[in-house]
């Protein structure tokens, strides 16, 4: 599997990776923003908007109809957080031409990408009213329906309160109030200046070399615009310091209390090291050999489910479970204990080896799908990081039990969120 | 036997133990990754059935419950075993089967001799049942909690009169209160026998090594012969053509959907029909589709398919819609309205390429690979028969599929509403 990265037009880049490997090949192409308050919304809509149609397939019906006959060809909107850099974009799957007819298959994808992106159907020079209406009302519809998924929403209200005077506390979709604002003509002013200013990430992974690929795209793109401002930098503002803990609390009717707890990774964030963090949220709280599942589920029954996630890109860490309403302190004591635990170094070699097997195992899976390769370097990218995923693995394989420990001394608690029922209120 | 596909690039191996048990190998010798899926025919539907001239009854969730207390074992937990051993498992009942599975990129062979060997190999006490009931009690009150399992299950009882799919896979935290380490013991031996079970692996491994592992851990002894009863004679209508419910979400949900009548043989080939009536009358291409989507009454979550349980199956569309009763009646006029048109001709040619490339699409996927290997197992069929069987079903089936089972007499809707009484966060 190799992996080659070049400039195709200024500030478009390509990331390719070649690879017989799988029987679809992919594409993706990402528009990098700053995530602010203002543009959230407007991000979130664009690429939902631009999959609507382009000016040869204006609407969903001619669309769909050459999707199928391309064998199930997909675009799909793709909206990422990483770090407080806002991901927009469209992704592609397709069948390798070895198993199909079509023997054009990778050109007319990437025309079909680049078409859609650059070529949207428009009246009078505007995006379709109906369409950017139309997919304004369903955005909202997607940023209310975080309601029903109570584990997914009390994490994203964890994050609202625990930064809500940074650009992280704004949720990858944005707000209502900014959504609801939207409308044909603001929409497609800024899709022409974002279109022309930003920093665009294309990747590709597949059987075909780089510059089979990269000669598609510079045909392809040849109508793209590019007025770069270099005043846009991309960063993430990290936090190391924090104060008293902040305790949030929202009420629901709900049977299962969700309880989130907000860390920072604190100072070694100034040089963080990848693999260690990988690591240490291995032993203390990913996955059933992880000390929060064996203990707070496992050994002492006080949740349905509990688990870490690490956001390295910004530095923070977030506990999320899922409990007995009157096992609230219990419980919360019991997730702070363990990650004391940690800080003591009180985890054996195996449980070190262990967790080593587990990040290196989980990197093998990640190259074993074309799609998780994709979210890999564009990861890589946003955060200026440049390592394969084959050296990723040399580095958790170096990993020592100081590293792990100054991982977890670094880190502080900075919010709690419970979320539970009307009735049993009271803590 | 070795099985080898040229089209797709496809081998499989197979072959049966002496004990009955049926082993399946796919192949992937570039991948890091191997995935085995290891399948018992035994699911939440499996509540009544005879062994040994007896019939039994047995609590709803037991199946499921099964499934979580296999992990124990007397040196602690599989599931630790596993992991600790590079392999990320996990397990889930259905309504037909209960699978645990594994994938790993090391010490595949340990990890699968561990597998087999704790599915095979029950270890329960009073104790641990006990405080099982307490994590599955959880479990239950989450489900409970979600409003897409409210919508499906309710559809289910709008449905069928006495089928045991009418009720929750994982039991009610009062049936599952009763269920005793007896009755899991009696359970395991009766459905976890090798005739019953299928295994399935995938990766960058060889056949003799698989075989040699199982062949060394599991049981000699094929197992029973076992009846299921799964209730009487279905009517071909729903019992209730309207089914709602109120809870906190925040547009309304809903799932419709009619009996499909069972058939054997034939199931890859109803089930193919099913799929490609589905999209021709509900798929992004069609005329009703655009029609919904441009007005609003759908959006992204808007789904459809077939879903099937031990004998029976049934097709279900659903989403969010802020009105469902509009969505419902538009998908029975279209289907009233329906005819054969050039227009049609061509769509069915698309659409059969568009079933091939999803297809081949999934061909990537061990996971995948593994269980739609299996569930062909059990109902008798070669999944990758697929690729030759679309291009041999005709415009006349799809026809006759879609005038038979959208008329209004065989649908019926479950939705849930917002909860107003409740208000916002």
């Amino acid at each position: 599997m190799e992996c080659t990265r070049i400039e195709l037009m200024p500030a478009v880049h390509l990331t390719c990776v070649q690879t017989d490997k799988f029987k679809t090949g992919c594409l993706s192409i990402n528009l990098l923003r700053q995530l602010n308050a203002k543009e959230a919304s407007k991000n979130a809509l664009i690429p939902r908007v631009l999959c609507r149609g382009c000016t040869q397939y204006p609407d969903m019906h001619s669309l769909s109809a050459v999707f199928n006959s391309l064998y199930d060809m997909s675009v799909t909107p793709y909206i990422r957080k990483k770090g407080e850099t806002h991901c927009i974009g469209l992704y592609s799957d397709f069948p390798d031409s070895a198993y199909i007819p079509e023997k054009d298959i990778l050109k007319r994808a990437v025309e079909m990408l680049c078409q859609l992106l650059i070529d949207p159907v428009t009246r009078r020079g505007l995006l379709l009213s109906e369409y950017v209406l139309s997919e304004r009302e369903k955005l909202c519809d997607d940023i209310r329906s975080k309601l029903n998924d109570k584990r997914e929403y009390a994490i994203s209200r964890l994050l609202e309160s625990m930064c809500a005077d940074e650009a992280y506390g704004i949720g990858r979709l944005g707000t209502l109030e900014e959504a609801a604002k939207i409308n044909a003509v603001s929409l497609t002013k800024y899709y022409r200046k974002i279109l022309a200013e930003s920093p665009i990430e294309i990747f590709y992974c597949g059987t075909q070399n780089i510059d089979t690929v990269s000669r598609y795209f510079i045909s392809a793109l040849s109508a793209l615009p590019r007025v770069l401002d270099p005043s846009q930098l991309l960063s993430t503002e990290v936090i190391t310091e924090v104060g008293d803990v902040r305790c949030f609390e929202d009420e629901m009717d709900i049977a299962q209390g969700k309880l989130v707890l907000g860390f920072r990774l604190g100072s070694i964030m100034r040089a963080p090291n990848h693999a260690a963090i990988m690591v240490f949220n291995t032993i203390y709280g990913s996955g059933v050999n992880s000390k929060l599942f064996l203990n707070v589920r496992e050994k002492l029954s006080l949740c349905y489910y509990v688990g870490s996630v690490i956001e390295e890109q910004k530095g923070i860490m977030i506990v999320s479970s899922g409990i007995d309403v009157k096992k609230y302190d219990q419980a919360k004591d019991e997730i702070l204990t363990q990650l004391d635990n940690c800080k003591k170094g009180e985890f054996s070699a195996d449980e070190l080896s262990m967790a080593k097997r587990t990040v290196i195992s989980s990197i093998c899976a990640m190259m074993d799908s074309s799609s998780g390769l994709e979210n890999y370097y564009l990861g890589q990218i946003t955060q200026g990081l440049n390592f394969s995923p084959e050296e990723l693995q040399m580095m958790v394989q170096a990993v020592t039990k100081e590293q792990v420990v100054s991982v977890a001394e670094s880190i502080q608690l900075d919010s709690i969120y419970f979320l539970h029922n009307v009735k049993e209120a009271g803590q | 036997m070795k099985n080898i596909y040229t089209k797709i690039d496809e081998v499989v191996i197979e072959e049966t133990l002496q004990n009955g048990l049926k082993i399946y190998f796919m192949p992937k010798e570039k991948h890091f990754k191997s995935y085995a899926f290891f399948a018992v025919r035994y699911g939440g539907c499996d509540r009544r059935f005879e062994v040994n001239g007896q019939w039994h009854d047995t609590y709803a969730g037991i199946a499921h419950f099964l499934e979580h207390k296999m992990f124990d074992t007397p040196e602690g937990n599989a599931l630790t075993t596993l992991s600790a051993n590079g392999a990320s498992p996990n397990a889930f009942t259905s309504s037909e089967i209960t699978a645990y599975y594994f994938q790993s990129t090391e010490n595949f062979m340990t990890n699968l001799k561990t597998l087999l060997s704790f599915v095979s190999v029950p270890y329960f006490t009073d104790e641990s049942v006990k405080k099982e009931q307490g994590i599955i009690g959880q479990e239950i009150q989450m489900i409970e909690d979600d409003p897409d399992h409210k919508v499906y299950l309710n559809l289910m009882s709008a449905l069928y009169k006495e089928r045991p799919v009418r009720e929750s896979i994982a039991g009610t935290v009062d049936s599952i209160s009763n269920i005793s380490a007896d009755d899991l013991y009696f359970c395991h031996n009766t459905f976890y026998c090798p005739s019953n079970m299928v295994l399935c692996v995938s990766g960058n491994q060889a056949m003799e090594d698989i075989l040699f592992t199982a062949d060394s851990i599991l049981p000699k002894a094929p197992g029973y012969a076992i009846k299921r009863d799964y209730g009487g004679e279905e009517p071909s209508t729903p019992v209730q053509s309207k089914i709602e419910a109120y809870m906190e979400v925040s547009v309304p949900l809903f799932m419709m959907g009619a009996k499909i009548e069972p058939v054997n043989p034939g199931k890859l080939r109803q089930q193919l029909v099913a799929e490609l009536a589905l999209e021709m009358l509900l798929g992004e291409s069609s005329e009703l589709y655009a029609k919904l989507y441009e007005d609003g009454y759908i959006n992204y979550s808007f789904y459809y398919g077939l879903e099937t349980f031990p004998d029976g199956s049934f097709i279900a569309i659903g989403g969010e819609s802020k009105d469902p009763m509009a969505v419902f009646q538009n998908i029975i006029e279209s289907a009233d309205n329906w005819k054969l048109t050039s227009d049609r001709e061509i769509l069915f040619e698309q659409i059969r390429k568009a079933a091939i490339g999803s297809r081949l699409r999934q061909l990537d996927f061990m996971e995948h690979l593994c269980y739609s290997r299996a569930n062909g197992y059990f109902h008798k069929y070669d999944p990758f028969d697929a690729f030759d069987l679309i291009w041999d079903i005709s415009l006349d089936e799809i026809s006759e599929f879609i005038k038979t089972y959208f008329h209004f007499t065989r649908q019926a809707i479950s939705i849930v509403w917002p909860d107003v009484k409740q208000g916002a966060v």
